[in-house]
């Protein structure tokens, strides 16, 4: 076969139930080219915000994404408190402890759901079913301290919605003890399975200098070498206060990803481990009335990589603007050096590895660039979908007559 | 002739292999629920798939041709219920194999393979056709050191070419796989119905998650239907074939149950603790490792271990 085929996966990923669209070149079995075209989810969120008050819009951010759901909210209201003075001044110490806390429980549970996901991209159902049925206790925990398994309103402008009940916190040692010893399994199983090491190493790799050129944030370029993670880069909440280790993986493949991973979930064990034993008593919330005008930005280490959140104030109740930079926007497309050459197997799990979650991949403005005019935003874009779909019932209904 | 026709169509032919099939295809989705944490479907799960499946409708894409398309899952359960009925008659009544069938059974087993092939070739879609070429160098790999597993059983029963024969030797003497070359081929010829199965690690034609179903992709309705129903009689013609070549000791009603369900279970397992394996990487395996294994036995069924 020496013609180009098109091999599509998408526009509705059938393993991750999200729309994006990856258009894989594939000569036989290997993939000579790859479009990746996103955008199909696009809400609307940064303009929305600015028709809500500085507290709702925490909410609303929560929304972007459920899985990292408390990245996006504690990325926001880092950045209202950098108006504000910058979180340590505003927030009280119990706060900073537990939103350390949540934020690394969500960690544990993204990256156990990854781990599933890489399982089952490789056929291997097994690790799929394992690794979910050991993300419920941290579900649960999520349950008994917030209220949510997913969505966790926690998150408000100058400190957290709940308290952890002293009573919560040996159900949550308890959880995290029997943890470790599944993350340890999860370890042995992917590092001495000969099967798995053969299926995942040299697959998708993505070298240090790709890795420096296509921007990629989180635990992707941690595989790749580069040694970033903002949580010690510029410290929030109370990650300089507790020891942990930021884990760098050389290879780049997608078995240095799972690795990183894996890793990780013990060390955000750790942190959470060392928030509880340390945590003081006090106030959790400074009951912030007013955002004074100013900017600010909010930087947090998703479970994928850095989420960044600007926010502009002008002294009403309102944001002027909200500008989100979500990580899987940028890892997404290192796809593009990472899965050419590599065959379409390799490609499914390669798409996989970068931990993509397109719902904070939707971006677009069209913009006429002489005259610097908008010529499309994200209400025309809803306008024009609505106009396409009357045009599609109407081409129906023609039909069926 | 009423009876053959019978015997084809009814016992030990369609549908009492078809009804085993759906059974071992439970115990599959039972076993693997369990071990996956999970509760797993009713035993009549199958036969509810299989019967929702014939209600539904038959879409042919456009640009298929339209007979071949068709024609192809009858031409996979057409090749199977031959196989299945010669093995089961001989199992049951050894004097009723003719010379030879042992052969014919080899053909016919490829056939299912070459239906998914011709299948998905005539869906034109693009996606069955990376499929097909991935089953395409599949059963390029794993025939040779299976045919390779069959004639070491072959050598140690002195030649027969017949499943009486064969059998009989296996009465006579012991099980094949009492003995070193017996076990070697039994294991290659495993890993190679593991693959002949579609089962993970070397379910790559289908694979859900890169080609989205590959070869079937373009099937619905009845002709789905029947390439399921394919795959599971192959669950039960399989490992029957592997306790005839290997169990043949002893074949009463309880043994072959016990022998069958163990096998099965094997097979599971290894599905069940593994990833699916690239194309490449299976091609090398088989041509490899497997078909030094079978080779083994040969030479050792030759100095008669």
């Amino acid at each position: 076969m020496s013609h180009k085929v098109i091999v599509p996966i998408g526009p509705y990923h059938p393993l991750q139930e999200e729309p994006e669209f990856f258009q894989l070149y594939v000569d036989g079995e290997r993939v000579v080219d790859i479009d990746i075209i996103i955008g199909y989810n696009h809400r609307g969120i940064e303009q929305l915000a600015e028709t809500k008050h500085f507290d709702q819009v925490a909410f609303l951010v929560e929304r972007i994404c459920g899985i990292c759901s408390s990245s996006h909210p504690y990325a926001y209201v880092l950045a209202v408190e950098d108006i504000l003075g910058g979180e340590r001044e505003v927030v009280p110490e119990r706060a900073l402890y537990i939103r350390t806390i949540i934020d690394e429980l969500q960690r544990l549970h993204s990256h156990l759901l990854w781990l599933g996901l890489a399982g089952h991209f490789i056929g291997y159902n097994t690790v799929w079913m394992w690794a979910w049925k050991y993300r419920e206790p941290v579900l649960d925990c999520f349950e008994m301290i917030t209220g949510n398994r997913q969505n966790y309103a926690m998150f408000k402008i100058g400190g957290v919605r709940r308290d952890i009940k002293d009573e919560d916190i040996p159900v949550l040692k308890k959880a995290l003890d029997e943890l470790v010893p599944a993350i340890e399994m999860f370890r042995g199983a992917v590092m001495d399975d000969p099967v798995i090491k053969m299926r995942l190493k040299e697959a998708g790799t993505l070298t240090k200098q790709q890795a420096i050129d296509w921007c990629v944030v989180g635990p992707t370029a941690r595989a790749s070498g580069i040694n970033i993670d903002i949580r010690r880069d510029e410290p929030y909440g109370v990650t300089d206060r507790v020891n942990w280790s930021v884990i760098i993986e050389n290879d780049g493949d997608v078995f240095a990803k799972t690795i990183v991973r894996i890793l990780e979930m013990n060390e955000s064990v750790h942190i959470i481990r060392q928030c509880l034993e340390k945590m003081p008593k006090g106030k959790i919330d400074a009951d912030i009335k007013d955002v004074p005008p100013g900017e600010g930005i909010g930087r947090v280490e998703a479970p994928r990589g850095e989420c960044f959140h600007y926010i502009r104030s002008d002294g009403t109740n309102r944001p002027v603007r909200l500008k989100i930079r979500a990580p899987s926007f940028m890892n997404v497309a290192s796809d593009k050096v990472a899965a050419v050459g590599g065959t379409i197997s390799d490609a499914a799990l390669t798409l996989a590895a970068v931990d993509p979650c397109y719902c904070c991949t939707a971006r677009l403005a069209v913009i006429d660039k002489p005259s610097n005019k908008k010529i499309m935003n994200g209400w025309d874009l809803v306008k024009l979908s609505q106009e396409k779909t009357e045009k599609l019932k109407q081409g129906l209904s023609d039909t069926g007559k | 002739m009423l009876k053959t026709f019978l015997s084809y169509l009814i016992f030990p032919g369609f549908l009492f292999s078809a009804c085993a099939g759906l059974i071992a295809c439970w115990i599959d989705r039972k076993v693997t629920a369990r071990i996956q944490w999970r509760v797993g479907p009713p035993w009549h799960q199958n036969f509810t798939d299989i019967i929702k499946l014939l209600g539904k409708e038959t879409i042919v894409p456009s640009d298929s041709s339209k007979w071949t398309f068709l024609l192809a899952p009858c031409l996979g359960v057409l090749g199977l219920i031959l196989a299945t009925t010669i093995i089961g008659r001989a199992a049951l009544v050894p004097s009723e194999s003719f010379l030879g069938d042992l052969i014919v059974v080899l053909y016919l087993l490829i056939i299912p393979a070459v239906a998914m092939i011709i299948a998905g070739a005539s869906s034109g879609n693009p996606l069955a056709s990376v499929g097909v070429s991935r089953e395409m160098k599949l059963v390029l790999a794993y025939e040779l050191p299976f045919l390779l597993s069959v004639t070491a059983v072959i050598i140690k029963c002195n030649g027969a070419i017949q499943f009486a024969g064969i059998l009989n030797h296996q009465l006579n003497f012991a099980s094949n796989i009492a003995s070193f070359s017996g076990i070697l081929a039994f294991v290659a010829a495993l890993i190679c119905m593991q693959a002949k199965l579609g089962l993970a690690p070397f379910d790559i034609s289908e694979a859900d998650q890169e080609l989205m179903g590959g070869v079937l992709i373009e099937y619905s309705g009845l002709p789905l239907a029947l390439f399921k129903l394919t795959k599971a009689m192959l669950l039960y013609t399989s490992p029957l074939l592997l306790i005839v070549l290997f169990f043949g000791k002893d074949l009463s009603l309880l043994f072959i149950l016990l022998k069958f369900v163990g096998i099965l279970v094997v097979f599971i397992l290894i599905k069940n603790t593994n990833p699916r394996l690239r194309i490449d990487q299976a091609l090398r395996f088989f041509w490899g490792p497997v078909t030094l294994l079978a080779l083994l036995a040969n030479g050792l069924a030759l100095l008669g271990y």
